[in-house]
């Protein structure tokens, strides 16, 4: 098997001819620069686009991604992290009837106004209320630091948060005490959590239920916005979902952790325009790429008529002669996208610091993008190829 | 890599039989006749010259001859098989038997001499790349340019271009050369040398040549030589320039 592969590829070897696409290609450096700029340039503004609305979806989740839950509780008429309605705690509590349930905790979610210490302007903040003894959250940096928060109105700020909301991380690191307004109401800042920012809110913090309770005095003291339930290990999310389904109610809905995040990704994917306007962002550079692949490979086809007219003169086969312009498109692709794909990188980097959205080069996208930059390249190669059929060997003597 | 119709058949062992060969351009009021009931026959090793006024119809006949052009009447033998009526796909096949130098010497630009004569080397599929690498070489060195191996045609002279163009015709190793002005871009020192070199090789080949010039300094390379005028066809004696 394995020597008639070696076979096989030697043959193909042997009979290999010269490189004609590549040298038409690497023989006119000034056109295959201004391709490969204009392929690049469309690869680099799809990453950028499908990246940005990629990021955006994800940003959206960094919250719900935090908590250490299996299955969660939601009012049926919470739409999204922006709006999130209560239901009554004792359907949490109802849970725990469930064998595989091991363990609850309710959490309170809202958006507050919070008061710029410096410059005192207010602006919206995610506030999340817990009973500090409970486990929520996955990372351990914000659990050790729950204890504090028994202390009534204190809370811990995310740093991650826009800088509009003052700066409040600088202060702290120098030691400073800050203290601010969260609806009126006195707070003093704790310490600080890594979130950073998603669609909804610029910034998060997170206190208390007790302190909760004091911002938002209009929220009765037996309903939450958010049922955390963790199941047994090994125990199967959907089917404890099943289960509580058909225990609980139609007043609360049931989902997996993963429903949870996709039911606020679906909201801004559905309730918004921003997947069509990067998707349609995207597609510009696709289109800007075709006409600037098709515009290079039409004139280089153009420039060598006379030359493939002597090929056929000397007999070489009309589809050979469309196999070197698609060999071009090729290696277009190829040579085009690799410096997209670096850049992108570059620039997802530069987004992340800049915006702080989990903007990441993923597999899926670096596959979408090539695959977009390639269907480019050989479909302008198609095109290009029709410029050959008026190449007549007849017309060179 | 021959197509079925181009078994040769016994038609007198001649490379080129042309029988009541005629053509026309245009159609309908501007149709007009370039080639009037031409008969001609080349036999393998011969070489012939073709010489004529400006638009007599050279040109349209070495067109026809090299299955470049359909035939539309008459009969056109190439190698024992008949061009009338060919299709597009047996007049390519056909067309690797046959080596075409052009007045102007239509290299590849973006390929050196050595890729460029390869392209015609290339054509042999049953060599692999290194033969025919090694066979364009050669054929380059017997033309005079084996120091030249890597120029491309920029760097090259008029009348080495055209030496490129020979050996790219000749390493296709075909029956027939068919070669329209190949001297015409050339001073008559280089225009003779080339002539010369294309006489002796196509000698060594046995290969068939039909040459169309204007060039009388050269006509002596022919062992026959042939006049048209206003699309016919005459034996001219060779003593009688
Ligand atoms: N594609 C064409 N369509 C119409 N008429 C043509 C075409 N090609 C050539 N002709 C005409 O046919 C006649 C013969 O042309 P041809 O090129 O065969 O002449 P020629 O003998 O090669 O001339 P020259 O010595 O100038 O090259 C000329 O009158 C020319 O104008
Ligand atoms: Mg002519």
């Amino acid at each position: 098997m394995v020597s008639r592969g070696l076979q096989t590829i030697a043959g193909i070897w042997r009979s290999r001819r010269i490189p004609l696409a590549w040298l038409l290609l690497t023989r006119q450096p000034m056109r295959l620069a201004v391709a490969l700029a204009g392929i690049a340039f469309a690869g680099i503004l799809m990453f950028m686009q499908l990246g940005f609305r990629d990021g955006l979806f994800e940003a959206s989740v960094t919250v719900h991604k935090l908590f250490d839950a299996d299955v969660v509780l939601l009012s049926p008429r919470t739409t999204s992290s922006i709006g999130m309605a209560s239901f009554p705690r004792r359907r949490l509590v109802q849970t725990l009837a469930d064998p595989d349930v091991i363990g609850i905790s309710p959490v309170n979610w809202n958006l507050l106004l919070w008061r710029n210490p410096e410059a005192r302007t207010t602006r919206s903040i995610l506030t999340l209320g817990f009973e500090p003894d409970d486990p929520i959250f996955l990372d351990p940096s914000i659990s050790s630091q729950a204890r504090l928060l028994q202390n009534r109105g204190w809370v811990l700020f995310d740093e991650r948060s826009r800088p509009e909301f003052g700066p409040v991380a600088a202060w702290l690191k120098q030691g400073r005490t800050v203290e601010t307004e969260v609806s009126g109401e006195r707070i003093r800042v704790a310490g600080l959590v890594s979130l950073g920012p998603s669609f909804g809110a610029d910034g998060n913090m997170i206190t208390s239920r007790e302190t909760y309770q004091r911002l938002m005095p209009s929220s009765p003291p037996g309903s939450i916005e958010l049922g955390l339930i963790r199941l047994r290990p090994g125990a199967d999310p959907d089917a404890a979902v099943a289960r509580l389904k058909r225990l609980l109610p139609g007043d609360v809905r049931v989902v997996t952790k993963a429903g949870f995040e996709e039911l606020e990704k679906t909201y801004w994917r559905t309730s918004t325009a921003i997947g069509f306007i990067f998707t349609l962002g995207a597609g510009m550079g696709f289109v800007v790429g075709c006409v600037i692949v098709y515009q290079i490979l039409y004139s280089d086809v153009s420039d060598h008529l006379p030359e493939y007219a002597t090929l056929m003169a000397m007999g070489y086969r009309l589809p050979s002669l469309l196999g070197v312009v698609a060999r071009e498109g090729l290696l277009l692709a190829v040579l085009g996208y690799l410096p997209a794909y670096v850049a992108g990188q570059g620039l997802y980097a530069l987004v992340r610091s800049g915006t702080r959205l989990p903007v990441v080069m993923d597999p899926q996208r670096a596959l979408l993008v090539f695959t977009m930059i390639l269907v480019m390249c050989l479909g302008s190669a198609g095109l290009a190829m029709r410029r050959l059929g008026d190449a007549d060997p007849a017309e060179i003597f | 890599m021959r197509s079925p119709t181009a078994i040769d058949k016994p038609t007198g062992g001649a490379a080129i039989a042309v029988r009541d060969l005629s053509h026309w351009y245009g159609r309908g009021d501007a149709r007009r006749q370039v080639l009037q009931d031409v008969e001609l026959s080349i036999d393998p090793g011969e070489v012939v010259l073709l010489t004529g006024p400006s638009g007599c119809g050279k040109t349209t006949l070495l067109t026809l001859v090299g299955a470049l052009r359909q035939v539309q009447a008459g009969s056109v033998q190439l190698f024992g098989s008949e061009l009338l009526g060919a299709g597009r796909r047996e007049r390519q096949q056909l067309r690797r038997r046959i080596g075409m130098i052009f007045q102007g010497h239509n290299l590849l630009r973006c390929l050196t001499a050595e890729q460029n004569v390869q392209m015609g080397a290339d054509l042999l599929a049953d060599l692999g790349y290194r033969a025919r690498r090694d066979q364009a070489r050669e054929w380059l060195r017997a033309v005079g340019l084996g120091d030249h191996l890597g120029k491309l045609p920029h760097d090259l002279s008029g009348g080495q271009k055209q030496r490129v163009a020979i050996a790219r015709a000749l390493a296709a190793r075909p029956e027939l050369l068919l070669a329209d002005e190949p001297t015409a871009a050339l001073d008559s020192r280089s225009g003779r040398e080339v002539v010369d070199l294309l006489r002796r090789l196509a000698r060594e080949q046995g290969c068939a040549v039909l040459m169309v010039t204007h060039d009388p300094r050269i006509l002596d390379v022919a062992d026959r030589l042939l006049r048209m005028e206003d699309g016919r066809l005459f034996d001219q004696d060779p003593e009688a320039r």
